[in-house]
């Protein structure tokens, strides 16, 4: 590399969740170039499955669509969606990283995003964003408010792939746009400073046998609860189990499945179960009047801006049951699902004949980011989770200079949290690429003088 | 395929039929079970403070007489093997106690013998396919509730052959013998076990949980691989009958008894007889002995 080219004031930011795109948009909004890749069709990541948002019961979408929005028609955002980054090369001011694009099997530049492909497409598959309890088509996009609301082809469920037979989204696309033969394409982008920002993934519930998630259509995860509870949904927003479609009346929810189980599983506390539990616990008391709500909790920890309080409430104002203890044993008889536990405060055994159980599992590292981590010489802690330079004063700082890290990549957070440390990354590239830009450096005049 | 084999006490007094059903059946899947010349005593629990290493000194010397003759010993009793596989596991893993054990029986041990359950030499030395090919009589009638108890699967990361909280070994046996399997939830609670020595109005409702919890389940037998806990189910049925209106008693096998029958295998040496819910009406109604 040449020693006299100038750094490159463009960031590369991976993963398009809530700490992506705040990331994105401060840095765009300051006059850099942003390139945000995300491997799904559309950005918005995590966020974007939640129903409301603990402490204030926002609509979570309704928080997050201005920001896709935004950043999916911001002069200098480039998106890069359904595609992955292969390979990064080069040092800070001069990243040279390789992403590739899976094919959408669809021509994007063409594309209006008219829909009519997914309404007549009469191929329906169990949708992965609504944790396999919605029907998606197999041309789909992941939600109606995507960005770009540009739709891909599943091509292990769309028949033309896997019989040859079908070809109907071609025959009804008023632009054409539909190309079966779409290879994936490699493109390289310059960069001078990285953002990894992929986020997080759920523990997986098979290895906890004791709750029969997998085996019993009634057990969900916390994600799924999410998705019964979101208007956009495959409910509508009305809480009915997978199993038969009923409204349950007796819903148990177990808190840290797979977390502060250093024997079993996870060691460390997954922070937001326990308000996002109290969340989904209160939000179902809302919709199903009769209904009742148990938790089960080891310790109820609600150290943030009024998260006492919203624990509180979903005590005292919707009367959610909570149990101090752990469950033992999760089974199916008829129709119900019999939950035993240990009541620790009252020494007693208890048995829950429910409809449903809902998990919430730990938080664990997107699998990507280990990939990632070895491509860029990134320590990880042994569950995964990307370490930052120091805890204490260098969080968004790794020991890759020029590669910063926010949200839930280097520890689990919640969204007010995730949101902050992307802005703390932005604001570390946004000083770097100030430096690079020749930005004066001394103060003409020294802050407090003219009072002097 | 010759395998040192460790019976241990029970099988060699109050069930007899286990081991005699266990040699037969694997002798007819072509593993020759050989007693160990010389064995004692497991000490039926592994000691509960981790400084007693006098009660390891037992279950060692058996483990140093199975590594004279090989590098594996099978045993049939869930207990046994319990408390033999974590005392190899102390020998092999545990530097400080290993010396200090050695020095008392005169050995020079370190583990490496692999104490194996005759269920895992069932799935990983046979195979499940190649069981159900030497099945020679039809269970597909039988309903079958697997029964694991405590000690086979506990402390997981020990045993650490199945899963603790889902196992399948068992399932997978009585799929393999071509058995209909109960799918119930006790099938890993525990029976009461020693329990029955100082409170056994205790026990026997722990074991009626689980019998009532089988028979729920359309269960027409049970099987279990420990003894303790075959003993404990079966024991107490006719009392609890009488207490709980409505339980119908169930046999409570081991695991060889049918996997003898199910083998073809003459089962008059399997000691049916000596149980005390009757299983031969159950099992000559199916048409299996």
């Amino acid at each position: 590399m040449a020693e006299d080219k100038a750094p490159i004031t463009r960031v590369l930011i991976i993963g398009a969740g809530i700490a992506g795109i705040q990331a994105a948009l401060d840095i765009a909004n300051s006059g850099y170039e942003v390139v945000l890749v995300d491997k799904e069709p559309s950005i918005g990541g995590r966020m974007l499955q939640l129903s409301e948002t603990f402490p204030t019961l926002d609509c979570a979408q309704c928080i997050l669509t201005p920001r896709t929005v935004e950043a999916g028609h911001h002069e200098r955002i480039r998106l890069m969606t359904f595609s992955e980054v292969t390979a990064i090369t080069g040092e800070i001011g001069h990243f040279t990283a390789t992403v590739q694009r899976k094919p959408a099997s669809v021509n994007w530049d063409v594309c209006t995003g008219c829909g009519l492909c997914q309404e007549k497409c009469p191929t329906k598959v169990a949708s992965p964003f609504d944790r396999g309890m919605g029907k998606r088509k197999a041309i789909y996009t992941l939600s109606p408010q995507a960005v770009p609301n540009k739709p891909v082809i599943d091509r292990d469920a769309c028949t033309w792939f896997t019989r040859g037979k079908c070809r109907l989204c071609e025959k009804v696309c008023p632009v054409h746009a539909i190309d079966y033969e779409q290879q994936a394409t490699t493109t390289e982008v310059e960069v001078g400073a990285i953002i990894i920002a992929t986020g997080y993934n759920l523990y997986a519930l098979e290895n906890l046998g004791e709750y029969g998630y997998g085996q019993i259509p009634d057990v969900v995860d916390g994600l799924a609860f999410e998705r019964l509870l979101s208007a956009s949904g495959p409910t509508a927003g009305k809480v009915r189990r997978p199993s038969d479609g009923k409204e349950p009346k007796q819903v148990v929810f177990i808190q840290c499945a797979g977390s502060r189980a250093p024997e079993t599983a996870m060691p460390y506390c997954s922070k937001i179960c326990c308000m996002y539990t109290a969340k989904h616990a209160m939000l179902y008391k809302h919709r199903v009047h009769d209904g009742t709500a148990y938790v089960f909790y080891i310790d109820v920890r609600a150290a943030g801006k009024r998260y006492e309080e919203f624990y509180h409430r979903a005590t005292e104002e919707d009367c959610v049951l909570y149990i101090r203890g752990k469950v033992a044993r999760v089974f199916r008889e008829g129709d119900q699902v019999i939950v035993w536990g240990a009541d620790t405060l009252s020494g007693a055994s208890v048995e829950i004949a429910a409809d449903m159980v809902v998990l919430a599992p730990a938080m664990v590292p997107h699998p990507e980011t280990r990939r990632l981590a070895e491509m860029l010489g990134i320590p990880t802690n042994p569950y995964g989770f990307l370490l930052p330079l120091d805890d204490n004063v260098l969080p968004v700082e790794t020991t890759r200079p020029g590669v910063f890290l926010a949200g839930a990549v280097t520890s689990p957070k919640d969204i007010p949290e995730t949101v902050a440390q992307a802005s703390a990354a932005a604001a570390k590239v946004l000083s770097l690429f100030a430096q690079w830009s020749g930005v004066p450096q001394a103060m003409e005049t020294p802050v407090g003088a003219e009072a002097s | 395929m010759r395998i040192p084999y460790y019976p241990g006490c029970t099988l060699s007094t109050k069930a007899k039929g286990f081991d005699r059903a266990a040699r037969d059946s694997m002798a007819a899947l072509g593993i020759e079970l050989a007693e160990l010349k010389m064995w004692n005593c497991c000490g039926a629990t592994f000691p509960l403070s981790r400084d007693n290493l006098l009660d390891l000194a037992g279950p060692v010397r058996n483990l140093v007489s199975a590594a004279t003759e090989s590098d594996k010993l099978a045993v049939a009793c869930s207990t046994c093997f319990n408390v033999l596989k974590r005392s190899n596991l102390v020998m092999r893993n545990e530097e400080d106690k290993r010396e200090k054990i050695n020095f008392f029986i005169e050995a020079e041990y370190a583990g490496e013998v692999e104490v194996l359950h005759l269920l895992e030499i069932l799935r990983d030395v046979v195979g499940w396919d190649n069981l159900s090919k030497a099945v020679k009589k039809n269970l597909s009638d039988l309903s079958v509730a697997p029964y694991y108890g405590c000690m086979f699967l506990r402390p997981p990361k020990e045993m650490g052959f199945d899963d603790h909280e889902n196992p399948q070994i068992l399932e997978n046996f009585l799929r393999a013998l071509g058995a209909q399997v109960a799918d119930y939830p006790h099938r890993a609670e525990c029976c009461g076990n020693y329990i029955a020595a100082f409170d056994l109005e205790t026990t026997k409702e722990m074991s009626y949980l689980i019998l009532a919890s089988a028979r729920k389940a359309g269960a027409d037998l049970i099987v279990t691989s420990c003894p303790l806990c075959q003993f404990n189910l079966d024991r107490w049925q006719q009392d609890l009958a009488m207490k709980h209106g409505g339980f119908r008693p169930i046999p409570v096998l081991y695991d060889t008894q049918l996997l003898g029958i199910a083998l073809g295998l003459d089962a008059t040496a399997f000691d049916l007889d000596k149980h005390y819910v009757d299983p031969r009406p159950l099992l000559a109604a199916k048409g299996l002995i």
